[in-house]
């Protein structure tokens, strides 16, 4: 099994309170920090290499050095722990079992941005998991890495813990702050982006949970050294959510290296699929990113063998490959019914669209009602047609990317297993009680298109 | 220090104007004027903040600008896009922009009821505009659309909310001009609806300005509502002293004959509340609602409408005639002549007075066919 940075803790007793944690040598990296200099520790970021662990996967360092600083005009750093999508739960494991991570890493990130005032945007149903992050912060204060001139650095900095209401939207880094202003969670226009113009107008940071935690090995091992975890741009480890119909579910911390076939059938990672079914299809970074069917997941367009990374994950574009997105890895046996999985999708994204834009507000309303016509034998063939030609109006014509999160799954489920679709519309009752199957997906024969 | 300010060159379909700096695209395309301009839905020039949210205005930018020639990757909302110099714009030329837009449009009439004849807005409405200029003939949605409760929002506003587009436009105006706002955007996806808090009824002196912003018949004034159609008043300029502070008092009068049926605010080319000394002309509900007689305004002459509605522009001068015959369109079958009412009815007879004529044709007329 790889490196472990952040979940090398996670079977000491009692890691979630102060003192354990300390013990076991926590809080080094606020030591090591409040004695650089803010921009030396941006640049280690920036020398690991460390990308957004959300889901775009932009680089951090980058990120961290785009904020503007004007005189006199406070600067924010907002922990986006808003983590609402479909398959993905690393977050919360992360804040409920080891909260002082996010602590620590937060504390290095707010004296790096130079913000005294930070935030953890929480979504609304993680309820239990405020009082664990609100009592780690209430140790950290009492311990002296928080407040008012921390461990005697001159350095002020106040955390606090914000509740969302329960929308989706509200992940998306404008709609974020928007909510935490106190308004109506709908993203805003951008440019000006929030590294200029965010909460309450000023230079504001918005980092993922598990970015946020990562600073803490950054720091203790130098940016050098975690960039050399890992392969090519993705560097160091990650935090996947398997779940769907593998033998062990779970969150797994995995170097960058290892193969998605690994991953899958290793009884060291998800243990491969119950009851000795067949791999039929797969989501690799949560529901938003393209569905792979088996052949392409496990080996790319061009006959290699897909890798757990940004870049294999990736490789072939959305033709004939997807993204790593969040890490919310969704693994589907042959059993199970991509239109009816389109479909629940869909469902989702149309709940959750902010309804401020068009083409997102109409058009997931719209997709969900056709899907809903072909899984449940009332589908036209020209439905297909017509659900390709929604998603592409809807894709790149929103204001934020949850148009095209909804968009995607579509898309990717019709290009992919079309046949599967026209089997609903010529079998409109046996698709009721029956299965499409395997048919030939699982077996290598993916011919690319031209 | 001379006084020379910098402007930027901005290209839009291969016409190049100079605007000064933080113009956005779309007012740099109201300059130019024409078909350049692209539709707006939800922007509105008056109201700070508004825009970006109907997506009918998306432009391709084919060059970002002089210093950074590259070409943006999306489609942009041109009314909240500023321009930059040597920004080269497509609007109309562009090969992405009318399919996308007619995918807006397809979109906003989804669950739009087609309730024309009955909506007070026909005639003056902008969705109609935009469905007639850049969308496309009949829909490809196959499911109920969706419908909602009514709500009573005041005496004078009449709100209906299945015909509303969520431009936010509205709740812009109870924001800015309204001290105390009581309505507002509430639920979210297709289900989100314009409401006032808990029903409450808008109390507000310069509440009737929604209905001038509304760009569809979602709001309406109950003052004005079934009485007449638009098209049948005629819109005169005319203004009174009025003492309301805030109240520019410079309004359009719809009249019929000498009954002043409704009072709107002025409005320019683009459907938006005109200017008066660099200030908005909104006009408050005294004017609007409640001074409806002729001899309490100074009329000042017939109101030109230049761009507004459909017909006003001749549109339907070129209306394109299907040229498939009827045989053709039946697959083959010829139409049955069931009664040939040029023969009968006398109204069709040239040359015929309509007051010469004792009835209209009956069905005893045909039988004696």
């Amino acid at each position: 099994m790889g490196r472990k940075l952040l979940l090398d803790k996670i079977n000491v007793e009692g890691i979630r309170h102060y003192d354990v944690y300390r013990k076991e040598g926590g809080y080094r990296s606020v030591e090591k920090a409040l004695k650089m200099q803010p921009n030396d520790i941006v640049e280690e970021v920036k020398k690991s290499g460390l990308r957004g662990r959300g889901g775009a996967g932009f680089p951090t360092g980058m990120k961290w050095s785009f904020l503007a600083k004007p005189d006199g005009v406070p600067r924010y750093l907002v922990c986006n722990a808003d983590e609402s999508e479909p398959g993905t739960f690393k977050d919360r494991f992360l804040m409920e079992f080891i909260p002082h991570i996010l602590i620590e890493g937060m504390i290095v990130a707010s004296f790096a941005l130079g913000s005294n005032t930070s935030y953890i945007y929480i979504r609304g149903e993680y309820d239990w998991i405020t009082d664990i992050l609100e009592q780690a912060i209430k140790e950290a204060n009492d311990n002296g890495w928080l407040g008012k001139n921390i461990q005697g650095s001159g350095f002020d900095c106040q955390m606090y813990v914000q509740r969302g209401a329960g929308a989706y939207i509200c992940g998306e880094e404008t709609a974020l702050i928007e909510s935490l202003e106190g308004k109506r969670g709908n993203p805003r226009i951008k440019p000006p982006f929030p590294a200029i113009k965010g909460l309450w107008d000023c230079p504001t940071v918005v980092n993922n949970v598990e970015t946020l935690a990562a600073v803490v090995p950054i720091l203790n091992e130098g940016g050098d050294a975690y960039a050399k975890i890992g392969v090519g741009r993705s560097t160091g480890t990650k935090l996947i959510s398997a779940c769907g119909n593998i033998n062990k579910p779970g969150i797994y911390e995995i170097d960058m290296t290892i193969s998605v076939e690994e991953f899958i059938y290793s009884d060291e990672y998800c243990g491969g699929i119950p009851n000795g079914k067949k791999l039929k299809a797969c989501i690799p970074g949560g529901s938003s990113v393209p569905i792979l069917p088996a052949n392409l997941l496990l080996t790319t367009a061009k006959g290699e063998k897909r890798l757990m990374n940004y870049e294999s994950l990736s490789d072939g574009g959305f033709a004939t490959g997807s993204m790593m997105g969040s890490g919310g890895f969704i693994v589907l046996d042959e059993d199970q019914c991509i239109v009816k999985h389109t479909y629940t999708l869909a469902r989702f994204y149309r709940h959750e669209s902010c309804g401020q834009c068009s083409p997102c507000r109409e058009g997931t309303g719209w997709m969900e009602k056709i899907l809903l016509a072909i899984e449940s034998g009332k589908g036209k063939m020209s439905d297909i047609d017509l659900l390709w030609d929604i998603q592409r109006k809807i894709e790149g014509n929103t204001i934020c990317p949850l148009g095209d999160a909804a968009a995607w799954p579509v898309a990717a489920a019709i290009r992919h297993f079309r046949d599967e679709f026209e089997w609903h519309v010529n079998n409109p009752e046996k698709c009721l009680t029956e299965n499409f199957g395997l048919r030939h997906y699982a077996d290598p024969v993916y011919v690319a298109e031209s | 220090m001379s006084e020379e300010i910098k402007t930027m060159k901005v290209t839009i379909d291969n016409i190049t104007i100079d605007v000064a700096p933080g113009t956005t695209i779309l007012q740099a395309a109201r300059q130019i004027g024409g078909d350049v301009t692209p539709p707006a839905m939800c922007y509105y020039s008056k109201l700070e903040g508004s825009g970006g949210k109907c997506r009918t205005c998306l432009v391709e930018v084919a060059a970002g600008s002089t210093a950074d020639p590259r070409p943006m990757p999306k489609l942009v909302a041109s009314c909240r896009t500023g321009v930059m110099d040597g920004m080269i714009v497509k609007n109309m030329t562009s090969e992405k922009v009318p399919e996308a837009r007619a995918g807006v449009v397809e979109f906003l009439l989804l669950n739009h009821p087609l309730d024309c004849p009955i909506c007070d807005q026909a005639g003056e409405c902008h969705l109609q505009d935009l469905g007639y200029d850049h969308g496309k003939e009949g829909t490809r949605y196959q499911f109920a659309r969706r419908t909602f409760k009514k709500e009573d929002i005041g005496p004078f506003i009449q709100l209906h909310m299945t015909r509303c587009i969520l431009c936010y436009r509205c709740t812009y105006v109870a924001n800015q001009l309204t001290d105390n706002r009581v309505h507002g955007v509430v639920d979210r996806g297709d289900h989100a609806a314009i409401s006032t808090y808990i029903s409450k009824a808008i109390d507000n002196e310069f509440s009737g300005n929604m209905i001038d912003v509304c760009p569809v018949g979602a709001l309406t004034d109950k003052t004005f509502r079934f009485k007449n159609r638009v098209w049948f008043t005629k819109p005169v300029d005319a203004h009174r002293n009025c003492k309301t502070p805030g109240c520019c008092g410079k309004t359009t009068l719809w009249m019929r004959g000498s009954e002043v049926f409704r009072v709107t605010a002025r409005k320019d080319t683009w459907g938006e509340v005109q200017s008066f000394d660099g200030k908005p002309g909104w006009i408050c509900n005294t004017c609007r609602f409640e001074t409806k007689n002729a001899e309490s305004w100074t009329i000042e002459g017939l109101t030109t409408i230049s761009r507004h509605s459909v017909i006003g522009v001749n549109k339907y001068k070129t209306l394109d005639m299907p040229k498939e015959t009827t045989k053709a369109v039946m697959n083959g079958v010829e139409p049955k002549l069931l009664m040939d009412i040029h023969n009968i009815s006398e109204v069709n007879k040239p040359g015929v007075h309509l007051s010469d004529i004792k009835g209209p044709a009956h069905s005893t007329n045909f039988k004696k066919q």
